[in-house]
């Protein structure tokens, strides 16, 4: 028995050594000079200006932008991909129509529209949400299209057969039998969200995480640069971890996300 | 004259005429389906009375399994009637089909794979259906949990929920090991017996067929070849001499076809 507690325990704390050896590696080498502060500030530092960002409120006044922003890029991005995914997922006439044309527009890395982008919008909020939604769409879109056709078939004769047809087939059948691939396109999408944003933030803007980091670099505040690196990456744990939540829920029927 | 010009009209739908009140007969005349150049059902005429059970065997590729999704209306004959007699339901709550696959929806826990397509609030049907074959304490379990067998019976329950009057089964057996394959021809045989429907059941396995059906058609390269009754009393001793020399026959001619 407590064997077995050992076990758990010294399980839950060796995964966090390596971590914490190179931290004290780190705290060490800058505080005994090694390591100049322009370069990279000690850990304790770091913590320091997260901890002056957090109080002063400035920090959480770019969290809340930067998240905005990307939450309200990712809703129209994606939700477009979701629906043009269906309708062409569903139909198709509407795949002859439309698919030649997303697939061009695919191979466009969003990036590249940056130029374009600052032209159209200058470097207002409508520029980082327009760069984000076109970069969220295609992994959506493309996911649920194959999610869509890859149904198996059997299952739609079997529901057809069953009396079910228009909304009770999509509802019942084909929406849930999708679900699996659009759901990895949302966590694709979920990544690519907060990569866009970094960047469109950084090249132009006021306010946000991408700001906050760009500023301090002016003034060489290396700490500061580094908190907002670890804010994103924060931030794009929790949204990957809310989209795996996501898939535990509504996949628990399927054997391959079932907690043991 | 008249009545020709109808019945060799291209039907899409299985037609429906008239009443009865568990099985329904079915009435097969002069059926032809063609993919392209290709002729699989070359003029069958069946006659199934109400309540009985039928076999239809034959080797692979003999157009068997085309024949019963003409029935089920899955697919459009070529060319022919289908005339199914009953009284008072609409035509697509008359005909169930069990198929060669489970086909059960995996996102959908086992009571409501039996409950689909049921107007909500018929649970306890689907319920009571669920004890009938014997998994009454799998009901909110994940199809994905279950093995072969208990899938396949999820299936028959799924079929017999909505009391169909012609139960087709597509060789529903032929992916299971031969000690739940006898299991489930005896809840087969004891819910059909229960509930008096019309079986048509095609299967390439011959001893399946003389346990369950009352008759065994046997088709060649899209014809009928053989139209045998099988006069055994029930349950059927697969090892009784009679048992026995039907099989032979049936074999015999099923491989004599190669020659």
């Amino acid at each position: 028995m407590s064997n077995q507690t050992f076990k758990n325990v010294s399980n839950a704390i060796v995964p966090w050594l390596t971590p914490i050896f190179l931290i004290v590696i780190w705290q060490w080498a800058a505080q005994s000079g090694h390591l100049s502060t322009r370069i990279l500030p000690s850990p304790l530092s770091i913590g320091q200006a997260f901890i002056k960002l957090t109080e002063s409120g400035e920090l959480w006044v770019h969290v809340k932008t930067s998240t905005w922003r990307a939450l309200s890029g990712f809703a129209v991005g994606g939700g477009l991909g979701l629906i043009l995914g269906l309708i062409t997922g569903s139909f198709k006439k509407a795949e002859v129509v439309l698919d030649t044309t997303l697939q061009m527009i695919r191979n466009i890395p969003p990036l590249a529209l940056i130029p374009l982008v600052i032209l159209w919008f200058g470097i207002d909020e409508v520029a980082k949400l327009f760069l984000v939604s076109v970069g969220v769409f295609f992994p959506v879109y493309l996911n649920t299209f194959h999610g869509i056709r890859n149904v198996d078939p059997g299952l739609i004769e079997m529901a057809k057969s069953y009396g079910l047809k228009g909304f009770s087939l999509y509802w019942h059948v084909i929406l849930p039998g999708a679900l699996p691939s659009i759901l990895v396109g949302v966590r694709f999408s979920l990544g690519l969200m907060w990569v866009l944003l970094i960047v469109a933030e950084t090249i132009s803007a006021q306010s946000g995480i991408g700001y906050m980091t760009m500023n301090a670099r002016e003034f060489l505040q290396t700490d500061i640069v580094l908190v907002g690196i670890l804010v994103y990456a924060l931030l794009g744990k929790l949204a990957d971890v809310l989209a795996k939540s996501l898939e535990r829920y509504w996949l628990r029927w399927h054997p391959g996300y079932q907690s043991a | 004259m008249q009545n020709n010009l109808v019945e060799l009209k291209e039907v899409k739908k299985v037609e429906v005429v008239s009443c009865s009140q568990n099985g329904v007969s079915l009435t097969i005349r002069d059926l032809k389906k063609h993919y392209g150049d290709r002729e699989v059902l070359k003029g069958i005429n069946i006659e199934i009375e109400q309540g009985e059970f039928v076999a239809i065997v034959g080797r692979s590729g003999c157009g068997k399994s085309t024949l019963l999704r003409l029935v089920a209306g899955l697919e459009a004959s070529s060319s022919g009637r289908l005339v199914l007699d009953h009284r008072c339901l609409p035509n697509n709550s008359v005909t169930r089909i069990m198929f060669q696959e489970a086909r059960l929806l995996p996102w959908k826990k086992v009571i409501q794979n039996i409950a689909l397509g049921l107007s909500a609030g018929i649970l306890q049907q689907a319920k009571d259906v669920l004890q009938a074959v014997g998994l009454s304490d799998r009901a909110d379990e994940w199809p994905a949990r279950l093995s072969g067998g208990q899938k396949q019976r999820v299936s028959l329950a799924r079929a017999l929920v909505h009391k169909p009057k012609l139960l087709l089964l597509d060789e529903p057996l032929g992916a299971l090991d031969a000690l739940t394959r006898i299991e489930m021809h005896q809840l087969i045989e004891s819910l059909w017996s229960q509930n008096k429907f019309t079986a048509l059941l095609v299967t390439h396995d011959v001893s399946e067929a003389i346990a369950l059906a009352d008759r065994i058609i046997l088709i060649e390269d899209g014809a009928i070849a053989l139209n045998l009754e099988v006069d055994l009393p029930r349950p059927r001793e697969r090892a009784s001499q009679k048992f026995v020399e039907i099989e032979k026959q049936l074999l015999d001619q099923l491989l004599g076809s190669t020659h």
